[in-house]
């Protein structure tokens, strides 16, 4: 497989929030402006570029009676590193997004590519998936908090847009987060199945 | 195989002790300063310098005891005082002067739901509607719903009651600070009967 076409596959075919539905729990939970969204979908793509190069490389070497437990070291260590680099030099991301940081680790996201892709491919094309999956959960997320954000609190990226007064709450909280999920995977597949 | 699954586990933690080396500086050094610059805020002063810190404990109403820090400084004190909110921990830092009168707040870490109680952080802020910045909690501040003068959030009245609650404590805790320096007659302190 090409790099395009694995980078391509992961962003409309594959892409992990709209046709996977994996990881619904940071999607859902993260969202509520598109910053947030942003921030954790760049997260998790971090995390997942550095695990499967990894795995990949360590695929050899793995006995199969052992790969999830390795796998999940290898995950946890990156989140952990992760977490500790914006703790220290990004503390306003850390502030938004503290808790959902560490729960990276039990990202399906992150362990299902490791066991699907990664585990079976040369390490090039695992960073390749990676950046693809990567980029396809980043846009969900991102499309999703600049919903909700619109919505419910009138602005994009921080910037009013629509007056207080015509702010529909419902949008940031969690009921909005389904709604928001469903119309926007209903609209994908409309315009993907084309 | 178990010789695969250690050498993975040792080879993770030396590179997460050595981030963690690297990364724990920093960290400590962006807690200081937030804290610092919350002092600064709550203070209404861009140059604040904290003479002493103390610990503070009392008993709240329901006879649990509860930890008060109070950065004393040249125009008052500070002082970081934790509630339980709707959502979770609200831990607030209030600025006093020496009159025992609010200077200034602000919300170190909420959990309340975003757009109804999040709203605390700007809420009672100088120039609002429902300000508490000026007043003096001697006699305890309340919502207008439990018979005080102060209006709620929106739609978020245990959180409004919960920041309120948090705001007195830390003034009762001031305030036996300061008997405690000057006269060492503490009328106010439960907890030393204890």
């Amino acid at each position: 497989m090409k790099a395009i076409q694995i980078i391509k596959n992961g962003i409309i075919k594959e892409n992990p929030t709209f046709v996977l539905m994996l990881g619904m729990c940071p999607t859902l939970a993260t969202t509520s402006s598109a910053i947030n969204g942003l921030s954790m979908g760049l997260a998790t793509m971090v995390v997942l570029i550095c695990t499967n190069v990894v795995i990949s490389c360590l695929k050899s070497i793995t006995p199969d009676k052992v790969r999830i437990p390795v796998f999940i070291v290898v995950i946890a260590a990156f989140v952990t590193i992760l977490q500790m680099t914006i703790r220290a030099y990004l503390p306003a991301i850390d502030k938004a997004l503290g808790l959902f940081i560490p729960l990276i680790v039990v990202n399906c996201i992150i362990l299902g590519r490791a066991e699907a892709f990664a585990s079976k491919h040369t390490p090039l094309a695992s960073l390749f998936d990676g950046i693809g999956i990567g980029l396809g959960f980043t846009l969900a997320l991102t499309l999703l908090g600049m919903v909700r954000e619109l919505l419910g609190a009138g602005s994009l990226f921080g910037y009013t847009i629509i007056s207080e007064q015509y702010n529909i709450l419902l949008f940031v909280l969690a009921p909005g987060a389904f709604i928001t999920l469903g119309y926007l995977i209903a609209l994908v597949r409309k315009i993907t199945e084309r | 195989m178990v010789l695969v699954l250690t050498g993975v586990a040792i080879i993770m933690s030396i590179v997460l002790a050595s981030v963690n080396h690297i990364t724990s500086e920093p960290i400590a050094l962006q807690q200081q300063k937030a804290l610092a610059d919350g002092i600064k805020a709550v203070m209404q002063a861009d140059d604040i310098c904290v003479s002493r810190t103390d610990t503070v404990q009392q008993t709240d109403d329901s006879g649990k005891p509860q930890l008060f820090l109070v950065y004393q400084n040249e125009l008052g004190a500070a002082v970081e005082s934790t509630t339980n909110g709707f959502g979770g921990k609200l831990r607030v830092l209030v600025g006093f002067n020496n009159q025992g009168k609010i200077l200034g707040y602000t919300i170190l870490e909420h959990a309340e739901t975003p757009g109804l109680g999040a709203k605390v952080t700007e809420w009672f802020q100088s120039g609002q509607k429902s300000s508490i910045i000026g007043l003096s909690p001697a006699k305890p501040l309340t919502v207008s719903k439990d018979g005080g003068t102060i209006d709620a959030i929106t739609a978020s009245t245990i959180t409004s009651r919960a920041f309120l609650l948090a705001v007195n404590n830390a003034y009762r805790a001031y305030k036996t600070m300061s008997i405690d320096g000057e006269t060492a007659a503490t009328p106010q302190t439960k907890d030393k009967k204890e």
